[in-house]
Parts: structure tokens; sequence; C-alpha cells
């Protein structure tokens, strides 16, 4: 099954979530508001409508100060 | 996604402006932003040498950069609270962004200069953290501006900052507080001018500059701030800017437009209070209204106290 990883931070760690998913659907599923994070690959902003798929590696960074993803 | 200037591919989405912006064209809207903000409050004078309070965290760093970009002469300033790892990764960050860059860093830390930290500190004076770490930053960031010749302190508040900050005020009607919450406070009897250029820009656009400029930063807030009432306003605006885009911008610069002015004519404001009632501190000459100043109070009731260990609220 294809999965994309994703880096959480506060505290940080990773999970796999199960792909392809679409930034927004992914944001939804882990219960965040998009408001409130970044989504960044490669060292750069992913969009609200990429898509993730297999083999992505992605963080979300909070942005909020003290807040958590 | 399409920018809106350009039409090419966004890579972030601005929900408030109702609109999406490439790298570049989101780069030039957070310059722009700060430029409108120095001019809408006045807040520079051509030639003036700004003196930057820098944490490492995404917004100090982003106002300095900023600044410099549009050409200011600016330099930095940062103090070492001793808060464990997280003080150690701030300093480190912190002194490689301006090494990188070769822009002036000034280095304090209090354990060296002043023989406490702020975990120490707040045990001695048996208050929050944030009580003894804002009392020291302040004062030394007024001391260093004035012994360096510098016009103004700047910070890093942000649009989402300020908006904390008067939903705090507001909730309690701290009229003192209303009547000098603007994004300039003028010199005054031995204190800096203050200026908060990043008023214009949101936290998430912070975030975001760095992250495109390439900026490292410490992602991780203070440990010590865990879970303290300014995080809670910011999360109740949150939820409220989900429902209304342009909710925070609206309510602080409504409150700038329409407000602020009415509780500044009520309340006898620091800058109204006369120069007599000030004194200078006699362990260090800065103002102030007793004859030693709450910093070195401070400084004095910290003298010889155990460092305590580094406790964390909330930790997991």
């Amino acid at each position: 099954m294809a999965v994309v990883k994703v880096q959480l931070r506060n505290p940080t760690r990773t999970i796999d979530v199960p792909g392809p998913v679409s930034i927004v659907a992914l944001l939804q599923r882990l219960e965040l508001d998009r408001e409130t994070v970044l989504v960044i690959r490669g060292g750069t902003l992913v969009p609200g409508d990429a898509m993730l798929d297999d083999r992505d590696e992605i963080e979300i960074r909070p942005v909020i100060s003290g807040g958590a993803a | 996604m399409k920018c809106r200037v350009c039409k090419e591919p966004a890579v972030i989405d601005i929900r408030r402006h109702n609109a999406n912006f490439c790298a570049e064209h989101f780069l030039r809207l957070c310059r722009d932003q700060v430029a409108r903000a120095v001019k809408d409050f006045d807040m520079v004078q051509p030639g003036d040498r700004l003196l930057v309070a820098v944490s490492g965290g995404k917004d100090s760093l982003a106002v300095w950069d900023i600044l410099r970009e549009l050409g200011y002469d600016a330099d930095g300033l940062y103090v070492g609270l001793g808060i464990g790892g997280y003080s150690d990764e701030s300093g480190r960050i912190t002194r490689a962004f301006a090494e990188q860059r070769g822009w002036p860093l000034q280095v304090i830390d209090l354990r060296e200069a002043y023989g406490y930290d702020v975990p120490t500190a707040a045990k001695v004076t048996k208050r929050v953290p944030c009580s003894a770490c804002g009392l020291s930053k302040r004062h030394l960031f007024d001391q260093a501006a004035v012994d360096g010749g510098y016009d103004a302190v700047v910070t890093g508040h942000n649009l989402d900052d300020e908006a904390a900050v008067l939903f705090g005020n507001t909730l309690r009607w701290q009229t003192d507080y209303l009547a000098r919450q603007l994004p300039v406070l003028p010199a005054r009897h031995g204190f800096p001018r203050k200026v908060k250029p990043l008023v214009r820009l949101g936290e998430r656009e912070m975030a975001a500059y760095c992250v495109l400029r390439g900026i490292d930063y410490i992602v991780e807030e203070c440990p010590m701030a865990a879970g303290n009432k300014h995080l809670g306003y910011k999360e109740a605006l949150n939820a409220i800017e989900a429902q209304s885009p342009g909710s925070k911008q609206a309510f602080y610069f409504g409150f700038l437009d329409r407000a602020q002015a009415h509780f500044a004519s009520a309340v006898p404001t620091p800058e109204r209070i006369d120069a007599a009632d000030l004194t200078t501190c006699s362990s260090c000459g800065a103002p102030s209204s007793g004859e030693i100043c709450a910093f070195c109070f401070l400084v004095q009731r910290t003298a010889g106290a155990q460092p305590v260990a580094l406790t964390v609220k909330g930790s997991s």
C-alpha cells in the first residue's frame, strides 16, 4: 500500500498515512486547521490543492508559537 | 492554485486576502507589507540605526531579514535566557544566521553577565517565568539601544501576537494597556523608541517567509511558555478566523483606527507622565520609578541563588 511519511512537531514524530491523498484531506484526517500549519516538502511549501503520492515525505509545521501539529 | 500576480503555480494561499501567491510574489508581499507598516505608522526616520531584538524564532529573524532587504541599518541583539536546551539551540541558530550574512549581532548571556537565568529567577521571585523573562529582555534591549546609540528597538510582534494581546486586554478591560497598545511607542525619558514592523503580517506568513527564504529558525516555542494565556487567546482567535477570514486584521486595525485614541486620551500613559516622576537607577543608571530599577532589583534578589533545573509546564 502506498504511504506518505508525515513528520509532525511538538513533539517531533513521524507517522505513515495511506496515499495518495490531497493536502486538504490529509489535514482534515489529522484534524489540523490549515491556517495554523505549513506543509513542507523538500525545503519548500506545498500548496493546499497538491496531491501527495507514494514515497512523498513531508513535514507539517505548526506556525502558532507554542502550537502543536 | 495560481499566483494572483503572475498566474504561475502558487505555493501559499492567504485566506484573509482571498489570494494565492508564488514564492517570488509572496516574498515581495511580505516586504511590501513591512514597508507599508513602517511608512503608515512613521516607525523609522531616514538614517535611523535600528536594533532588532532577535530570539532565533521565525518572527525576529524574518523582520531582521526584511528590514535589511529594504535597506535599513539594522543590527541584532540576542539575550541568552538560560532555558536549558531551548536557549542553547536558539542561540546557535541566531549566531549562525548573523554569521552567514555578516550582520552585527550582540549577545548577552544572563547568567554570565548578571548571575541568574530565567528558571532561577522564576523560582526566587515565585512568579511565572515569562515575568522575569520579559523584564530582563525589556531592560537589556533598552539599555543596549541607548548605550549603542540606536534610534529604535525593533521587535518581531506580528498581527497574531498583537491581536491576541488586544483580545486579552479587552477581555479584562485593561484600559492602561489598551491606551498604549500601538505599533510604535515613542522614545521617552531615556527609553528608546519601540517599533513593530510585522503588524500587517500573520504568524503563518512569517513562518512561510522563513521557509521560502531558507531561514533556519527554532520551530519549538519556549517550553516555559507552554499553556500560557496568550496561546489560549491565539487559539480562540484562530477558531474565529477559520469561520470568518480577516477577523483578526479587522479586530486589530479597527482598534487602532477607531478605539485606541479614546483609551489614550482617558488614561495617563507613561508618555504623558511628567519626567519628574522618574529618577535614575542608582545601580545601572536606567530610568526608574524607585531608587533602583526593577531589573537591578531582580539581579539583587537572585544573587547567590542555587541554579534550578528547568521545569517544563505541560511537557509530555
